[in-house]
């Protein structure tokens, strides 16, 4: 019989550098994943998340700091031993073995009895909607299901971390809805700690209970997803989450000042005596709402409009004016926040 | 870094080691040793040295460049004719039709032939007293034989050796062949373009690396060419000594390379640099020519 | 499918130019067959028409011959090269692929490069090895060179780069070990090619000619091909029995072919198409 230490699964980052031949893909991140969290690092490609990632799951040596799981300094720990689980973009399954070998495999690399280990992917295979597939093949399957088999995979160890790095993006936009849900419902029921690795800040905000917004190997941001997206603390963030993203004005536009002003889409309105002007370029109506876009000063601006706002054309000269509570100031060279 | 590398090397001693132990026993240390040899004369285990310009009076003795002569010739007739035919039946064959597979089979099957039964076979297809041809055919099949006759032997070697090499050929043009896109021959037929016309604009731009790859294997074998030399003619009909390809002069019997390491290893050693050249010139020409897609 | 329509007048042109140049190419091994199958006094009479079937010039081949240990020696010389081929290549491949290890592009270099050296340039050198180490007329002179190729680690290691890095990582977070991963993954997943090369040195092995004929005087050790080639020159007076010789040697190896013809297929065009 095997057992699953109950330890606690916190997981910190130290000063954590990462050099390939030279060149840094991660520079001194700092960053401290509580036990149970579903935390997201989030960024664009390259900017350093799936190496951070693989380092936590063993996959690569960080070239300087500390990675520590629970309380045990993990940093000479092969990934075998971490009691960490990853679930890759390709899905890596083994393409000559069926889905009930695949899930079963972890258990049996661990030589856990055949009886248990059937019953343990059986369990993970019901609770994915597997098991009518476990006979068959990967290749016989479709992208949706592949990915539940390495999601049923990871879970079959009871790991205390699970990585997952772009997971979704294989998938059809409708697919990957509701797998996100699913997702967040696998998280509640397995109380583990989840890393996630993602470009997309849709799954972000949806699905995490923090984010870590990264850029160029180093951490811009960590928090809630409400936080990030009401209180960016940099114009990178500030343009990465939100769709469309956040208008940046040059200092002077908006309002007086050395600062750069940020500003939603919802949060500008058009107004006959707006005080500032914008020539209207393109309208595009959603349904639910309509995404006016223009330029100030030639300076490209989205702006967010009800359905039932008046109809705008292009070559309008619309009045534009910006909520007080909807301004975000960023210090116009380190673009950094100002107000915090 | 650094951690990681060593961390795996003594697994990857292991696992090569094998290997490395068979190839630098057995292909880096005898050629190096070869290479030394070359400059020796030995008769049975006893030899001594001419130093290193026994390689150039090897190059510029009659035997070498008689050889080297003969074996230019036999791969001038092997590697054209047995590549022509070679892509004629795979090209016959490609079509789908009823029974193809059968006639693949048979195009194929001569690959299955040794050197040494495929040159038994053609040595009594050519015999004069009791061969096939001799029987049927009479005149210079039996009397001399092609074999006997100095101006026929080449060629009868030829036949033989381009009869054993038709089906490694054959097998690998099909599958240049069956590896063309099958929407370039649409776009061809639907631009007008006539059968002869498809074969050379699409087919053969498109098979050009397998045609490359086949015609260095068939030029490396005319030249390593030694069963077929052995059994047929040895080196004979004397004195011309017109089939006394280098490979048969390095290892043939009744040579003045027999039983002389020293020399054996001059003739193979200059072997190998002109192959090496061969290969070279052959890639640097051919490669230029082919198509490679993306 | 218009561009494989044929019409049926030209239909029948290919087949007639099909079976005609099947009719050339089986033509030396007919006659061979045939005059196998007659009595010795008959055996060139009408070279092209059977007649007066027997077995008995076979059967005498067989006895005279000693084929039944050339056959022998060469089925053991063969399958202890395939397999000790296939088995280093395999090794060295996955250290070459998977690992990470000081040196490694080097001695991949090294090792591509012997591709280059043809036999003929080693086989003195070697011969005197085998010499000095007593080992002339052994199984041991018969095999050893050839245990390991540049050839068959190139063939598997291509194959072996197509499988993706993430497997190796997922099956190293699951605790697998390399030696694991190599016989659960690696090569299930490369039978087909394994297989190929297989067949491929089986043939090349059994094929051998000039090595053999260096190495050994002992008839003991003739292996198929140097037999036939003493049967040649021992039974000049008797054509007929080298021709069923030959026949008996060249059996075994078309039924290898029909069987595996597509691992040939796919053994001989490695490297061929696409260069």
């Amino acid at each position: 019989m095997m057992t699953y230490p109950l330890f606690v699964a916190q997981v910190r980052l130290e000063n954590i550098t990462k050099q390939f031949d030279g060149v840094t893909a991660v520079e001194d991140i700092n960053l401290d994943i509580a036990d149970r969290e579903f935390m997201i690092l989030l960024g664009p490609s390259g900017c350093g998340k799936s190496t951070l990632l693989r380092m936590i799951a063993g996959l690569e040596d960080p070239t300087e700091g500390k990675v520590w799981i629970g309380d045990t300094l993990v940093n000479d720990v092969l990934p075998k031993v971490r009691d960490v689980a990853m679930v890759f973009q390709s899905y890596a399954l083994y393409p000559h073995k069926t889905v009930q070998a695949n899930i079963e495999f972890p258990l049996k690399v661990r030589k856990v009895d055949k009886v248990e280990r059937a019953a343990a992917a059986a369990a993970a295979a019901e609770s994915l909607g597997l098991t009518e597939y476990m006979q068959r093949k990967p290749g016989q399957l479709s992208g949706g299901q592949r990915q539940r088999v390495a999601l049923a995979r990871a879970i079959v160890r009871k790991p205390a971390v699970f990585c997952m790095d772009e997971p979704l993006s294989n998938l059809d936009a409708k697919l990957r809805g509701e797998t996100r849900a699913e997702l967040i419902a696998l998280h509640q029921r397995l109380d583990s700690t989840f890393i996630y690795v993602t470009h997309d800040q849709v799954e972000a905000m949806t699905m995490g209970t923090r984010i870590a917004v990264m850029s160029r190997g180093r951490i811009e941001q960590v928090g809630t997803p409400q936080d990030v997206y009401d209180k960016p603390a940099s114009v990178f963030v500030a343009q990465f989450v939100g769709m469309p993203p956040m208008n940046i004005l040059p200092p002077g536009t908006v309002e007086g000042g050395d600062h750069l002003v940020g500003v939603r889409p919802e949060d500008l309105q058009i107004h006959p005596t707006g005080a500032m002007s914008m020539i209207v370029t393109l309208v595009e109506h959603l349904g639910h709402e309509v995404l006016v876009t223009g330029t100030i000063d030639g300076r490209r601006v989205v702006v967010r409009e009800p359905a039932g706002a008046p109809d705008r054309r292009v070559g309008d000269v619309v009045g534009l004016d910006a909520t007080e509570s909807g301004r975000h100031r960023f210090d116009a060279t380190t673009q950094r926040r100002i107000d915090g | 870094m650094k951690k990681r590398r060593w961390r795996d090397a003594g697994l990857a001693a292991v696992l090569i080691g094998p290997s490395a132990a068979v190839l630098g026993l057995f292909v880096i240390y005898p050629l190096l040793k070869a290479v030394w040899l070359g400059r020796e004369r030995c008769s049975n285990a006893k030899c001594s040295t001419n130093g290193w310009h026994q390689y150039v009076d090897a190059f510029r003795s009659n035997e070498f460049q008689d050889a080297l002569v003969v074996t230019l010739k036999y791969a001038l007739i092997t590697v054209p004719i047995g590549l022509v035919l070679g892509i004629g039946l795979a090209v016959l064959a490609d079509k789908y039709i009823r029974g193809v597979g059968i006639f693949r089979t048979i195009f194929s099957s001569t690959v299955a032939t040794s050197v040494a039964v495929a040159s038994v076979m053609w040595f009594f297809l050519f015999n004069p007293n009791i061969g096939v041809l001799a029987h049927y055919l009479g005149g210079v099949f039996k009397s001399p034989g092609l074999l006997q006759d100095s101006h026929t032997a080449l060629w009868a070697v030829s036949a033989s050796s381009i009869w054993a090499n038709l089906g490694f050929t054959f097998i690998v043009v099909t599958a240049g062949l069956q590896s063309v896109p099958k929407d370039l021959y649409e776009s061809a037929y639907v631009d007008g373009a006539t059968g002869f016309g498809r074969f050379t604009n699409v087919t053969l731009p498109m098979i050009s690396p397998t045609l490359l790859f086949a015609t260095v294997v068939l030029t490396t074998r005319a030249f390593q060419s030694f069963g077929e030399i052995d059994i047929l003619t040895a080196g004979g009909p004397a004195p011309t000594n017109p089939t006394t390809t280098l490979t048969y002069l390095a290892y043939g019997k009744g040579l003045p390379t027999s039983g002389d390491d020293g020399l054996r290893s001059t003739v193979s050693v200059l072997l190998f640099f002109v192959l090496l050249v061969l290969a070279l010139v052959q890639f640097r020409g051919l490669d230029k020519r082919v198509h490679y897609g993306n | 499918m218009a561009i494989d329509h044929v019409s049926s007048g030209r239909k029948v042109g290919r087949y007639i130019l099909l079976a005609l140049m099947a009719a050339v190419v089986l033509f030396p091994i007919y006659v061979m067959v045939i005059a196998s199958l007659k009595p010795g006094n008959k055996a060139f009479v009408h070279p092209l028409l059977p007649g007066d079937f027997t077995f008995s010039t076979l059967r005498e081949a067989w006895n005279s011959g000693s084929l039944g240990r050339a056959l022998w020696v060469s089925t053991i010389v063969s399958v202890i090269v395939t397999l000790a081929e296939v088995i280093t290549a395999i090794l060295a491949a996955y250290a070459f692929v998977f690992l990470k290890f000081p040196g490694q592009k080097i001695i991949f270099a090294i090792f591509l490069a012997t591709l280059l050296v043809p036999l003929e340039a080693t086989l003195t050198v070697n011969r005197r090895t085998m010499q000095s180490l007593g080992w002339l007329n052994s199984y041991k002179a018969l095999t050893l060179p050839f245990l390991a190729t540049a050839f068959g680690i190139f063939m598997i290691r291509q194959v072996f780069l197509t499988i993706p890095k993430e497997m190796r990582e997922a099956a190293s977070m699951d605790g697998l070990g390399h030696i694991g991963f190599m016989y659960e993954v690696a090569v299930p997943l490369s039978r087909p090619t394994i297989g190929a090369l297989a067949l491929f040195s089986f043939l090349t092995s059994w094929n051998q000619y000039l090595w053999p004929n260096l190495v050994t005087t002992n008839a003991k050790y003739n292996t198929v091909q140097t037999g036939l080639k003493a049967l040649r020159f021992a039974s000049l007076d008797k054509p007929n029995l080298v021709i069923a010789g030959t026949v008996i040697v060249a059996l075994p190896i078309f039924v290898v072919l029909i069987a595996f013809q597509r691992q040939l297929v796919r053994g001989l065009t490695a490297g061929a198409v696409k260069g």
